[in-house]
């Protein structure tokens, strides 16, 4: 009978939900932590950046990616590596700017928000701010500095969710002061 | 799917968010329930939506042993290592590699932190257990990183 896969399946499942949860519920807590929606997505964006500054060791060794040339070939990475691998989507990378130093990211569907509504008196909130963070954090390590926020969200009534990524500056390696 | 790995780095990101977010003297006590009812939450969550389609449980130990394998399984991709039962009511689950601690250094030096990185789960199981119709508390220790007992007190209502 298929009882096997659907246990394996399950089991995948659950993993996925056992993320989403407790993101639900540390947003949870941090809404009631802090007074207001700015503070809150203020603490995801830093909690994020302290995640980011660390799963990119994670995805540099588990995705044998090379250095990447440009933003696009970052973009692309991003979108076709990075978030399947740890979130299982891929979302699809449009609206370049002319100069080529911004783009969206836009994902149909958003695994932090499975079974989430926001209520009426958290119209601020951007319930999957700690992406920002992630992406922000990740990218640092690998010396661009970069602007995240999301343009649209489904959770505030979107149709799709988009993610736009500013290119500010290359960050030059800083050498350690040793005795030179 | 969300990855094993993002799991993990959202745990100890939310361990540090709480421990900073808790200064004082009962700091460490704080930090541990905070931890815990945010675990207890996603517990009750997490084994509604796994045993839908599940069968009931013959009995208390039945459902711990479900907890022991399918559910164990399912978030920390291995079983409990073993089991043991006074039958009355006191279950002591062990898991001789824990991957929440698996990221502290193995050794003795970290053991304070330890309790921390047990929180969410100890909430986690009695969260679980509570949609189950089970209500228990739910208690870890480590001696030696990275095993650790749980120990769950059934509480008859």
């Amino acid at each position: 009978m298929s009882r096997q896969s659907n246990r394996a399946t399950d089991s995948k499942k659950m993993n996925s939900e056992l993320f989403t949860l407790t993101y639900g519920a540390l947003v949870t807590q941090l809404c009631k932590d802090y007074e207001n929606d700015e503070e809150v997505n203020k603490q995801l964006d830093k909690m994020g950046y302290n995640i980011g500054v660390r799963l990119i060791e994670d995805f540099l060794a588990r995705s044998s990616v090379g250095r990447c040339h440009d933003f696009r070939e970052t973009a692309d990475v991003i979108a076709k590596v990075a978030f399947k691998m740890y979130l299982g989507i891929t979302p699809s990378v449009t609206n370049w700017s002319p100069a080529g130093d911004e783009f969206s990211l836009i994902l149909e569907s958003n695994p932090l928000v499975d079974f989430v509504e926001l209520p009426d008196n958290h119209s601020n909130l951007v319930y999957s701010n700690l992406l920002c963070g992630v992406l922000r954090g990740a990218l640092e390590m690998v010396q661009m500095a970069v602007d995240v926020r999301f343009a649209q969200d489904t959770l505030r009534g979107d149709n799709v969710t988009e993610i736009r990524m500013k290119f500010i500056k290359r960050i030059e390696e800083n050498m350690p002061a040793g005795d030179e | 799917m969300a990855d094993e790995a993002l799991f993990q780095f959202l745990h100890s990101e939310i361990i540090q968010y709480v421990n900073s977010a808790e200064t004082g003297e009962s700091e460490n006590g704080r930090c541990v329930s905070k931890l815990e009812n945010m675990g207890f939450r996603v517990g009750q969550g997490l084994i509604e939506r796994f045993t839908k389609d599940t069968p009931r449980f013959k009995d208390e130990l039945d459902v711990m042993k479900f907890i022991c394998k399918d559910f164990w399984t399912s978030v920390f991709k291995k079983q409990i290592d073993n089991l043991r039962t006074n039958h009355q009511g006191i279950y002591v689950l062990q898991d001789n590699k824990f991957r929440l601690l698996t990221q502290l250094s193995a050794g003795k030096q970290y053991l304070e932190h330890a309790p921390k990185f047990l929180a969410f789960t100890c909430g986690l199981v009695r969260g679980a257990l509570s949609n189950l119709g089970v209500k228990s508390i739910v208690t870890a220790e480590v001696s030696v990183m990275p095993a650790c007992k749980f120990q769950v007190m059934i509480q008859k209502i």
